[in-house]
């Protein structure tokens, strides 16, 4: 019979251009992930449903360990410079101005800061120092801090007062922190946390439903 | 899939005596290369999206130096909530009686219930939150709270200090264990 004979296809697809993609696909991503620094103060943040995500830059962060340490750390060197600056003028710290700049946070008392400084970067482990001490209403060592820092930032756009805090932190830490930012007037500031969503059935829920913007 | 082609020459004939050199096919199979490349892709897209940290705003409001100055609530639209050891939750409507009547025990699960229920039940102009922690509690708690008044979309509330008589109650309440016990009915 002359039956019509269909052309046998082969199965076999050339992966080449699909394995091209996939690879592509896949150096963006790598080059793209900005790996979480490896964080010398361990601190677990508590959930919240705020939505607002954290900035990045221009930011000043008071860090709240487990252990009630308190640290503060910002991002701007220029700023860094300035308070160093003053700290050596009005209490003859004798500080490093150099390395005061590099470091990328501060956690001891006035007095042995300039040790700090002195130590080596890997060697500044939260759990190992000593922290700003602030649980002395009289000599609340962050409101001194902050208001070289509030100059420092004096006639241009205030950075973003962050306080970072930890799950098992002590409330009367947090209430120091909170009372060295209201006594420099510092009254606007932001809790980071990890982002969580809003229980349902909640009002906050019933407005998200409803695509209304919160403002929090 | 990965094939080898032996065809070679095509039924090409070599003049004899001349030996056959066996052909191998150069292709490769990719398929698991692909696999292994979108599993890793995959792998970076979750990473990536995840740890992106949230901030919550917290207005403090600034200290007023004169009694006159300060904020006055209405009784019938306050409740008070304290914060004491171990997430436990306490709260209180209006002014706490003396001999501690009014003073409630709860926790964090059912604290929104209760919330929600005082929110239906007042005029919203007049409802106004007393946070209160106490020396014992934690940050977390604190945050807790706060979100919990972003959760059930509460305009009023203040973080306010603890008195001596709160906190001895708290401190009481505490030591007597779970909900329920202590000063509360």
């Amino acid at each position: 019979m002359g039956r019509a004979k269909l052309p046998r296809k082969s199965t076999n697809i050339d992966m080449t251009a699909m394995c091209d993609v996939a690879f592509l696909l896949l150096s963006f991503f790598i080059l793209t992930t900005k790996f979480k620094p490896a964080e010398a103060i361990a601190v677990t943040t508590p959930k919240s449903v705020a939505a607002k995500v954290a900035p990045q830059k221009d930011y000043v962060m008071v860090i709240l360990d487990a252990n009630g340490k308190v640290f503060l750390e910002m991002d701007d060197e220029s700023k860094k410079e300035a308070i160093a600056n003053a700290l050596n003028s009005s209490r003859n710290l004798g500080l490093n101005t150099a390395a005061f700049k590099k470091s990328l946070f501060f956690g001891a008392p006035f007095g042995s800061l300039a040790s700090f400084l002195a130590l080596p970067e890997d060697q500044r482990k939260g759990d190992k120092l000593p922290g700003i001490p602030v649980l002395d209403t009289a000599n609340n060592e962050l409101v001194t801090w902050m208001r070289f820092t509030k100059d420092a930032y004096l006639g241009e756009k205030e950075p973003a007062f962050l306080l970072k805090g930890d799950n098992m932190a002590k409330y009367p830490a947090f209430k120091a922190i909170i009372d060295a930012f209201k006594k420099n007037d510092i009254l606007k500031f932001q809790m980071v946390t990890s982002p969580e969503a809003a229980p349902v059935g909640t009002d906050l829920w019933k407005l998200n439903q409803k695509g209304e913007k919160v403002e929090d | 899939m990965a094939e080898m082609d032996t065809s070679g020459g095509g039924g090409h004939k070599k003049g004899p005596g001349v030996k056959k050199g066996k052909k191998l096919s150069t292709r490769v199979d990719l398929t698991p290369m692909v696999d292994l490349g979108f599993l890793l892709i995959t792998f970076f897209i979750f990473t990536t999206t995840m740890s992106q940290p949230t901030a919550m705003r917290l207005f403090l409001p600034k200290d007023a130096d004169k009694p006159e100055d300060q904020n006055k609530a209405k009784e019938s639209g306050v409740i008070t909530l304290l914060l004491g050891k171990d997430n436990n939750v306490f709260y209180y409507e209006g002014q706490l009686e003396v001999n501690g009547s009014n003073f409630k025990s709860s926790n964090f699960k059912e604290i929104r219930s209760i919330l929600i229920d005082k929110k239906r039940n007042t005029p919203e102009k007049d409802l106004v939150v007393i946070i209160k922690p106490s020396a014992e509690c934690t940050y977390k708690n604190v945050v807790d709270v706060l979100d919990e008044m972003a959760i059930n979309v509460l305009k009023k509330y203040a973080l306010v200090d603890i008195s001596e008589g709160e906190a001895a109650l708290v401190k009481i309440s505490d030591a007597s264990g779970s909900a329920g016990a202590g000063a509360s009915n």
